[in-house]
């Protein structure tokens, strides 16, 4: 089943186009890792799936029961301000606030729903804790955790492990490849590529040249070893 | 027995109607100031407020200026001026917000253009058109609200204690969308929620605020009543709701005994108010530095 369509896609800021003719589909149950560059306009990508920036060009369709308010979505880095009072559970609970439209409080439904995802994420210990008190993995488990409170079906994470240490990191991809398992769709940006071919089923590749396929795919075209090649010069530089 | 001459003293408060009034307007206006506290810090909104002040300022001069030409001088004077205030507070509110969204470094320039602009506009005004034989004297209570609270009329006080509870109940109703726009608004408007609507409605209750506030305190002090209590109970409390809690009680507490220090000491009592907000917010700096240095 088909979620997300988007065909012929150009993205940008006003006039300047970062990237154009951009064809790809996700359907249900999918692994989608988006690679490419820094700067390479992934992260515009995902802004304009979600509604907050207007594609320049070409279409989005939402399909399968999706809307498009109803994906979970972990931004790259929150930049929250050093001195914000806000408690684990406040922040997990205001996955909800979309959702709920005209209504101004939580139901009880919601509340049960917030604690399940909280013990999904193994935060139990630390619902009443500040969230700037936490560390760089925990704090990403709590937006994961207010993403799936914002949706049954779809999560979109750009760049999850950026800042975090390998066993962190190595943590917080066994926690999404779990949540991809109970049958969630997960479209994830990462500029690790190791990572992306380890547990994606598809790979977008977007950048001067675009690629959108199955990881088999792109293994054997070719794109992946120039990529790697590449990201290695850059890293040697 | 210094005490009890003091307590006395209070005692003695309590009696006049008038100081009755204006703890009791007191009481609601810091109560709704308080509430958007921790959004305005946050959001950097403060600023915006300061501006709206002055621009409260020129509105007051432009409104008294109008009565005394038009010669209408009735019960409902403060009233009106209370209405002609709000009017052009708020546009100028929703004005400011549209700059600021439009361009970052616009939004600090055209606040500071509208509120030097208003300040200077007002005075010249007053000083222009104003038959009062009291000029500096209106202009200093403009200014530092001096004893605006306590000549409030009944009626004055209905209508402040009205508009407070219609703030705060906003507030409350919004409660959960307020904090979702001001700790990431970005996630919010991905899940619907329409935050540009709301960041409306913020700069709307601020003008609220603002024209509530200039009774309490005056012009130039309505940004420590707004910033006070929220930056002390940030100092000690974690979670938002914990904050916007201490921040209500803080303020309310630090109005009240202002209202009642000054009325027997004969000290200005916007002023008197901001000192103890002042004080309260170094005791709770000093608070949150004992627990810092407990927990490690
Ligand atoms: N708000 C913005 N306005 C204009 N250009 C932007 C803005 N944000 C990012 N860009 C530009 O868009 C390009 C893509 O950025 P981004 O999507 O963040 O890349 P990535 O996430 O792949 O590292 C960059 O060249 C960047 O300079
Ligand atoms: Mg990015």
């Amino acid at each position: 089943m088909t979620l997300i369509k988007c065909t012929d896609l150009s993205i940008g800021y006003d006039n300047s186009v970062v990237l154009e003719a951009i064809s790809f589909e996700v359907c249900s149950g999918d692994y989608l890792c988006v690679v490419g560059e820094n700067g390479a306009g992934k992260s515009t990508l995902i802004r304009t799936l979600l509604g907050l920036q207007k594609p320049l060009g070409g279409s989005i369709s939402f399909s399968g029961g999706l809307r498009q308010t109803e994906i979970g979505y972990l931004p790259q880095q929150t930049v929250v301000q050093r001195d914000f009072p806000a408690s684990v559970t406040e922040i997990v609970m205001s996955g909800f606030v979309g959702a709920n439209g005209r209504r101004p409080f939580y139901t009880r439904g919601q509340k049960a729903k917030a604690r399940m995802n909280i013990e999904r994420m193994g935060l139990q210990n630390l619902v009443r804790r500040c969230y700037r008190e936490l560390s760089g993995g925990q704090q990403q488990r709590v937006l994961l955790a207010r993403a799936l409170c914002a949706t049954d079906k779809l999560i979109l994470l750009d760049e999850p492990t950026a800042g975090l240490d390998p066993r962190v990191t190595a943590g917080m991809y066994q926690v999404i490849k779990e949540l991809n398992d109970e049958g969630i769709t997960v479209i994830m940006i990462s500029h690790d590529l190791t990572a992306a071919l380890e547990y994606a089923s598809h790979i977008l590749h977007v950048g001067r040249e675009t690629f959108f396929g199955s990881k088999e795919d792109y293994v054997s075209s070719g794109f992946c070893e120039r990529f790697l090649k590449g990201s290695k010069a850059s890293s040697a530089s | 027995m210094q005490d009890l001459s003091l307590w006395a003293q209070f005692a003695q408060a309590f009696s006049y109607s008038f100081v009755i009034r204006a703890l009791i307007a007191g009481v609601f206006i810091s109560l709704s100031s308080s509430l958007l506290g921790v959004t305005l810090v946050l959001k950097r909104f403060s600023f915006i407020g300061d501006g709206l002040s002055h621009v409260a300022f020129g509105a007051m001069a432009l409104a008294s200026v109008l009565f005394t030409a038009l010669k209408i001088s009735d019960e409902l004077e403060n009233a009106w001026e209370m209405a002609i205030m709000l009017v052009i507070t708020t546009l100028c509110a929703v004005l400011l917000l549209r700059a600021g969204q439009k361009a970052r470094m616009g939004g600090d320039a055209a606040v500071a253009t509208v509120s030097v602009g208003a300040l200077a506009f007002g005075y010249l005004f007053l000083n222009k058109f104003s038959t009062s034989g009291n000029l500096s004297g209106d202009v200093c209570s403009t200014l530092f609200g001096s004893t605006s609270i306590l000549t409030l009329k009944t009626f004055d006080v209905v209508l402040c204690v009205c508009m407070s509870l219609v703030v705060t109940l906003l507030f409350v109703f919004m409660y959960h969308k307020i904090f979702a726009v001001t700790f990431d608004e970005s996630f919010a408007r991905a899940t619907g929620v329409r935050a540009s609507l709301y960041n409306l409605l913020i700069s709307v209750i601020v003008a609220v605020i603002i024209v509530l506030a200039m009774n309490l305190v005056g012009s130039l002090l309505i940004s420590a009543l707004v910033i006070f209590p929220a930056l002390s109970s940030m100092r000690v409390f974690k979670s938002f709701r914990a904050v916007t809690i201490c921040s209500a009680v803080f303020s309310v507490v630090c109005s009240f005994t202002g209202i009642m220090v000054s009325v027997p000491q004969g000290t200005p009592v916007g002023s008197t108010i901001v000192a103890i907000d002042v004080a309260g917010f170094a005791l709770f700096c000093f608070i949150g530095f004992l627990r810092r240095v407990r927990a490690k």
